[in-house]
């Protein structure tokens, strides 16, 4: 039976301190450090895809501002709402953990787990319509594969595809096939997000948090917060970069 | 400082990290670090015997030139799996989660890794995605060559591709969370006294190593990903029918690729240093240049990838940048081989097994490092690119040198690791047969190669043969030679000559606990007052008027 | 606990200044503005709205210096990976060579 030769077991503090950890200190700093951290790898496994999206938008902008058009805005603009909400609810739950005021913490955790599905409901729409649509890139679907139905010049159905000048209908498949690979990876991390903040209600619940150890609240509020600033970016990107050129 | 003879070594406690707790479920449940490392060292050296198989089997159809061993499509498939495996589930691993998890505790002074349970974790992951990986291997395997390059791959390649790149994508996660638990590590857990510039060098190498695994492999995951999902949706974005450019993918595989290669050498270079001052007993010259210059090579070796693009459509104009980048990337390793051999310079060497291994290193990297240079010249590499010449190349530094370094520090810390000694004529006799086996596989290559004979062929016409006998030859040899420490280091657990707590008689921070140690690592949590190989004793170097050359510090 | 407590009221400014940030990059998206302006604003509205997030929702403002070396190092590989694959992209043209 190896000794714990630095403390006895009456100083050892916090129940929740983990036994090579010296102090709370160091243990929330190695907590907080280690999500950062992660949160590179997050950084630039998006960066990928922000890559290829800025490549093939530079090089055909008038197709990628036809798909971009052809996105519901309200649905995108509301969504956007519900994440920035979302934020502001997951920051006051670390305020309400780090000053011991238990039910507005449960609370706010709560209803940031709400909006988070809320996002994945209307993303839900969002991607039926393009079913609807026929704009499933390739055979992703075998049974339903790209196949959208071009407007002719003055018909104004909301379900055909309006291409601008210049655009051709391969090159807003690229478009469609980088907006489901980023929206897609993005709805990925926001289901992990979800099954996080279960995790934090069930515990809070629990009473496990307090003021002096509420690690997990803040280090998963920064992961939330990440998926916000990664829609903070696809949705003028995939929503907004051809708007000025919609014509009537 | 006490001179070292008269520090205290504890007397090995009857319970130590190995006896501490019996059964299958305390090894695959743990959470010491060292134990983990022992599951690596396991599984790793299980993924090498398979990636030598295969080497074998490329070495065999290589006898002749015509192809009448293997099928075209299946020595497609070998040469492939063989490099797969052996980066990817062999090399990346193989220093940072062996050494490095079972090190970077106890040379910090600290009682275990940042995160244990997401260390446990990540060997897991790793055993995930390698049971995936041989999955597609047994089910068919691949034959796109480990680059995955497309268009083959994502439209005409009639293998398990997407199950191979899950396996792969998989692993990588094991790699990243390898990486995060040594920055955070060696960020808050030095023990007091431990600042940065009292660190071995081993633990810049490996916090280098980890930059780079944190930065690069995020990059290989999305693009495997793009990868898959452009193969099931028969379009994608390197798809030239939507617009799309096939060298994006070779932008965005290269990304990851070039920087792996410093995962695969780092580590190794970071052993060398520790092999080199402890067998010379001499303090390393130029610590500070040798730390930074880790870092150094994390950084540039980031702006270099398109030095593999040279022959494709990318623009010429980056492939000036990237060769002058890839010049200079080659400067922060010879200053690491100048203070490599500086060190040496009227030293006390040993020539103990470690100790062969990093001198065989300090050469055979250095022949690496500089054929590295002829494939950053442009025009040089449109000669010699795909051709066997950069296949020595890099056999040089990943076998020459990561391997090398890989032994050396195996048999170094084997005595810390199990307790136990390996038999040192062998190990020393191994030592040799490994050197020049390799040497007689991988030297004929460079000419082979410069000749113009074509990698990824199973048949090639008949003037290359000599060349790839005498190849074959000395891969056999190479092969032999690998086998016997696999044997004794094996032998060993049981009938080795018990070690004491510092059979070598260092300064290091792990060698002042028992051999094996008990799971804390540390009686007491050490207070660092020492510099990280410091020979000798402080109060005796202002000695005058008397040639001590063991004392001198350049 | 030395870790510093953020008051409410610059959580819900945030919030706030999120919130007309959206507006604000709608509303400008149907503006047809010269050149590539639209995209200008488009992105420094986002890199704003990121900013504020990165230093008051995650406390970037008040951590330490290494985790903003951490983050800034983040989005300085990832302008590595954009620049030098642009170096090629955007001088493909520069020269023909024949093909």
């Amino acid at each position: 039976m190896a000794s714990h030769a630095t403390t006895a077991p009456e100083t050892h503090g916090h129940p929740a301190l983990q036994h090579h950890f010296e102090n709370m200190e160091q243990q929330r700093e190695a907590g907080t450090l280690g999500m950062w951290v992660f949160l590179v790898t997050e950084i630039m496994f998006f960066g990928g895809m922000f890559l290829a999206y800025t490549l093939y938008r530079s090089m055909f902008p008038a197709s990628f501002a036809s798909a971009s058009n052809h996105l519901d805005i309200t649905l995108g603009t509301v969504n956007t709402a519900v994440l920035i909400l979302s934020s502001f609810t997951m920051a006051m739950a670390v305020y309400f953990t780090q000053v011991g005021k238990h039910r507005p913490q449960v609370l706010c955790l709560i209803v940031t787990l709400v909006l988070g599905l809320t996002f994945l409901g209307i993303k839900a729409k969002e991607y039926s319509d393009k079913y609807h649509d026929h704009l499933i890139p390739g055979r992703l679907l075998p049974g339903n594969p790209y196949n959208p139905v071009v407007a002719e010049h003055g018909d104004k159905d909301p379900h055909k595809l309006h291409l601008l000048e210049g655009a051709t209908v391969k090159q807003v498949e690229m478009f469609y096939w980088i907006y489901f690979a980023m929206t897609g990876m993005h709805a990925l991390h926001m289901i992990i997000g979800a099954g996080l903040l279960t995790y934090l209600i069930i515990f809070s619940l629990k009473r496990r948090f307090d003021p002096e150890y509420h690690s997990p609240v803040e280090v998963i509020g920064l992961y939330w917060h990440f998926v916000d600033i990664v829609w903070i970016f696809l949705f003028p990107l995939l929503y907004l970069l051809g708007r000025h050129l919609e014509h009537g | 400082m006490k001179p070292i003879e008269s520090f205290e070594v504890p007397l090995p406690p009857k319970v130590n990290y190995i006896n501490a707790k019996y059964g299958l479920k305390s090894w695959l449940l743990t959470k010491d670090h060292k134990r983990i490392a022992l599951l690596y060292l396991a599984s790793i050296t299980f993924f090498f015997f398979i990636g030598g198989i295969y080497a074998m089997m490329i070495r065999l159809e290589l006898l002749t030139p015509q192809g009448d061993f293997l099928q075209s499509t299946t020595y497609n498939k070998v040469f492939t799996q063989h490099g797969i495996i052996m980066i990817f589930f062999f090399l990346i691993p193989s220093i940072p989660a062996t050494l490095g998890n079972f090190l970077v505790p106890m040379m910090i002074g600290a009682k275990d890794l940042a995160f244990p349970r997401i260390n446990l974790l990540s060997w897991y992951i790793y055993m995930l995605g390698g049971v995936v990986t041989i999955y597609a291997l047994l089910a068919g395997g691949v034959d796109t060559g480990w680059t995955f390059y497309t268009p083959f791959s994502t439209t005409f390649s009639n293998s398990y591709v997407v199950a191979t790149g899950l396996g792969i994508f998989i692993n990588g996660f094991s790699s990243i969370l390898t990486g995060l638990n040594f920055i955070v590590t060696i960020h808050t857990m030095r023990a007091p006294g431990m600042t940065w510039f009292r660190m071995p060098l081993f633990l810049w190498s490996l916090y280098a190593t980890s930059m780079i695994m944190i930065l690069g492999t995020p990059v290989i995951a999305i693009t495997i990903l793009l990868l898959a999902f452009e193969r099931v949706a028969r379009v994608g974005i390197f798809d030239p029918a939507l617009g799309g450019d096939p060298v994006l993918f070779q932008h965005l595989f290269w990304f990851y690729s070039h920087p792996a290669v410093y995962i695969m050498i780092l580590p190794s270079m970071g052993v060398i240093s520790e092999l080199i001052a402890n067998f010379s007993r001499k303090n390393i010259f130029g610590y500070t240049f040798v730390a930074f210059s880790s870092i150094a090579i994390a950084v540039f070796g980031f702006l270099v990838w398109g030095h593999h693009l040279f022959v494709t459509s990318q623009s010429i104009y980056a492939g000036m940048i990237f060769s002058f980048l890839s010049f200079a990337v080659a400067i922060p390793s010879a200053i690491k081989v100048f203070n490599w051999t500086a060190t040496l310079y009227k030293s006390s060497i040993s020539y103990d097994t470690p100790m062969l291994y990093a001198l065989g290193f300090i050469g055979l990297f250095t022949i690496g490092g500089m054929t590295g240079l002829f494939l950053a010249s442009l025009a040089v590499d449109v000669h010699v690119s795909d051709t066997y010449f950069v296949v020595a190349h890099f056999h040089y530094i990943m076998v020459g040198g990561a391997l090398m370094g890989y032994l050396g520090g195996l048999h170094y810390w084997w005595p810390k690791i199990s307790g136990r000694m390996y038999p040192e004529g062998w190990g020393r006799f191994s030592a040799l047969v490994i050197f020049v086996g390799f040497n007689l596989t991988f030297l004929p290559q460079f000419v082979a190669g410069y000749l113009g004979m074509p990698r990824r062929y199973h048949a090639y016409p008949p003037e290359f043969q000599v060349f790839n006998v005498l190849s074959s030859a000395g891969a056999s040899i190479l092969g032999f030679g690998m086998l016997i420490p696999a044997i004794y280091f094996v032998w060993s657990m049981r009938y080795g000559r018990v070690a004491e707590a510092n059979p070598w008689h260092l300064p290091g921070l792990e060698w002042r606990t028992s051999s094996p140690p008990p799971t804390e690592n540390f009686e007491t949590t050490p207070i660092v007052t020492w510099d990280a190989y410091e020979f000798a004793p402080r109060e005796e170097t202002e000695v005058v008027g008397k040639f001590r050359p063991e004392l001198e510090r350049i | 606990m030395s870790e510093h407590i953020v008051p409410v009221r610059i959580y819900v400014t945030i919030f706030g200044v999120l919130l007309v940030g959206t507006a604000l990059t709608v509303w400008a998206a149907f503006q047809d503005f010269p050149w590539q302006l639209n995209t200008i604003v488009a992105m420094t509205i986002a890199i704003t709205k990121a900013t504020f997030v990165v230093l008051y929702f995650m406390h970037v403002r008040y951590s330490t210096r290494l985790i903003l070396v951490i983050l800034t190092s983040a989005l300085f590989w990832m302008g590595i990976m954009f620049a030098l694959t642009f170096s090629d992209y955007w001088t493909r043209s520069w020269i023909s060579i024949g093909y």
